[in-house]
């Protein structure tokens, strides 16, 4: 029987973020948090093995005290038990902190085939969890995978590469990130959701863990320093004419008057 | 090696040619050795890192190491960096050397600073990175607070600089090179580029407004009238699969003297995208859309009447 972890990360809902004009600091405080979608999809793919050859998943997380509540569609969809890193003495640590963390948790579970994580978070983009996990854990990794396949302990992936599509092959246990192609998560039925929250769920906090937060946070490298929208200077003219011809005439008009036309 | 020294890499030798012009610039602040890392099977003309900055070419040429096996290339990058009193480390933001750079980071037990467009180093010596999150619309600035500071740099980013006469020193190194647990059983060639969008100077795209493949023949005779090349917003790509590549944040990222977005909404992923784009247009049926905040010129209206009227008034007017 198959075990599969897979990593998940709640994030604020990217279309619901608002730059303040005046600060241009982007306005996330308040916003409904999801599971970041590529994310998802390695869940989906979770799924898709299981159905195919059996097997557990259980779905981890490392996130706050609002995790619990965006997690409970990864429930929902199929997952079969939750684990949730929960410490506010973590709270904004780096891709170097998250990933130790994310280590010894990996490790209080156990017994697992397959670590599964999407190839990045929306909002961090950084890319960095799935491939230090493998390297923390002495695992070979397979990224940016746009289709997977597992049969008799060995997963056969095809990676999505700027110049080539890549078939690979790894024996298990194995880390493994996807990319957004890979499939289209399931939507789950009112019936599924319901059963979500009576699946196990566990918070563990640094202790638990056998970790200091403080320890960690003292060993976290890179910093924000500022987050700031860049200044958007369009000229923001909006045509208006009586008709379609009219529009179009005077829009280009404008577009020849920037001289962005021709030679 | 003794010395301050930074360190760039990259598996494609142009972005490695133009992160050595940054590394220059960093190296100098620094006081230290500008060194390029160079990793294959049959290495050709080190000499050109030399003319293009770099104080020292590391080469590792092994038959082993033909093609890049992301286990095998950590254990070099590892090995032949361990006696280097390594400042800064600059890996290329390929997907290979993103792969590659989180895992040596690991390693070093150290920061990264992904996708950085641009970096510098302040008075103490860390390296500051600027980087796009939440989905491209916000730029964070970051400092790596720890030794070796990492970060990767996409293509593209920085223009390599003009080759000039310069002294330098080529050493061949000899490494311990591991196996790899992950077999490439087949690569697939991918009929791909992109489609000339980076290089051109006008961009006409399709979003999600177009609802049928075939109805991308408007923005086709627009392209045409225009000299242009035709994207989209990646829902027509990925989605959709009507064209094989597409614009924004995980897709291109393009920088013509003119853009026009038809029927696309302007997702901040999509705007990321454009950012750099001269003069923006946009049409959209969609008065509230996102796209008309971010265009010079827009207008609310229906895709299929705009367009080829754009297409028959700009076809006058250029005669």
């Amino acid at each position: 029987m198959t075990k599969i972890i897979v990593l998940l990360k709640d994030i604020v809902d990217l279309n619901e973020i608002k730059i303040d004009p005046s600060t241009r600091q982007p306005r996330t405080k308040g916003l409904k948090r999801r599971i970041s979608d590529v994310d998802k999809r390695a869940l989906e793919a979770a799924i898709r093995l299981k159905e195919k050859n059996d097997g557990e998943i259980v779905a981890l997380s490392m996130g706050s005290d609002k995790t619990r509540t965006a997690m409970l569609e990864a429930l929902a969809m199929g997952a079969d038990s939750l684990f949730i890193v929960n410490d506010s003495g973590l709270a904004g640590v780096d891709a170097l902190v998250t990933s130790k963390v994310l280590k010894a948790a990996v490790e209080k579970i156990g017994g697992y085939d397959l670590i599964l994580c999407g190839e990045m978070t929306l909002d961090s983009l950084s890319a960095q969890v799935g491939p230090r996990l493998a390297e923390l854990l002495g695992l070979p990794q397979v990224t940016y995978v746009k289709q997977i396949d597992l049969e008799d302990g060995m997963l056969r992936a095809v990676r999505d590469l700027e110049d080539v599509d890549e078939v690979v092959e790894v024996e298990l246990p194995a880390v493994v990130s996807v990319v957004r192609e890979i499939n289209e998560a399931r939507i789950p039925s009112l019936m599924n959701i319901m059963r979500a929250k009576k699946k196990p769920t566990e918070e563990w906090d640094a202790l638990a863990l056998g970790l200091s937060a403080e320890e960690l946070r003292a060993g976290s490298s890179i910093e924000v320093v500022k987050l700031e929208a860049p200044l958007v200077e369009r000229k923001r003219i909006v045509i208006e004419a009586e008709t379609v011809e009219e529009a179009a005439a005077k829009l280009a008009d404008a577009i020849i008057g920037e001289g962005v036309v021709g030679a | 090696m003794t010395g301050r020294t930074v360190v760039v890499y990259s598996e494609d030798r142009e972005l490695g040619l133009q992160m050595l012009s940054k590394g220059r610039e960093i190296s100098d602040k620094l006081g230290a050795e500008l060194s390029v890392l160079v990793i294959g099977d049959g290495i050709t003309d080190p000499e050109e890192y030399i003319t293009h900055g770099a104080d020292r070419v590391l080469i590792v040429d092994d038959p082993a190491l033909g093609s890049f096996a992301v286990e095998t290339y950590r254990g070099v990058v590892l090995d032949a960096l361990k006696d280097v009193d390594l400042d800064v480390l600059l890996i290329g933001a390929t997907k290979r050397g993103k792969e590659l750079a989180a895992r040596v980071a690991a390693a070093l037990n150290t920061g990264c600073m992904t996708d950085c467009i641009e970096i510098d180093v302040d008075e103490e010596g860390r390296l500051l990175g600027e980087r796009l999150t939440y989905g491209g619309s916000v730029i964070s600035s970051q400092v790596s607070t720890r030794k070796p500071h990492m970060a990767t740099i996409p293509p593209k980013t920085f223009k390599k600089a003009d080759p000039s006469p310069r002294e330098g020193e080529i050493s061949v190194m000899d490494v311990d090179i591991q196996d790899h647990r992950v077999k490439v059983v087949e690569s697939r060639e991918k009929a791909r580029g992109d489609a000339g969008l980076v290089e051109a100077p006008i961009v006409v795209s399709a979003g999600r407004g177009f609802k049928d493949k075939a109805d991308l023949k408007l923005l086709e005779e627009l392209a045409e009238t225009l000299g242009a090349k035709v994207g989209c917003s990646r829902p027509i790509a990925a989605d959709l699969g009507w064209m094989e590549e597409w614009i924004g944040i995980s897709g291109y990222k393009i920088s013509p003297k003119l853009y026009i977005a038809c029927g696309i909404s302007g997702t901040i992923q999509h705007a990321a995208g454009i950012r750099e784009a001269q003069i923006i247009v946009s049409v959209n049926n969609e008065a509230g859309a996102n796209i008309h905040e971010i265009s010079d010129y827009s207008i609310v209206g229906d895709i299929y009447t705009v367009i080829p009227a754009l297409t028959k008034a700009l076809k006058e007017r250029m005669k």
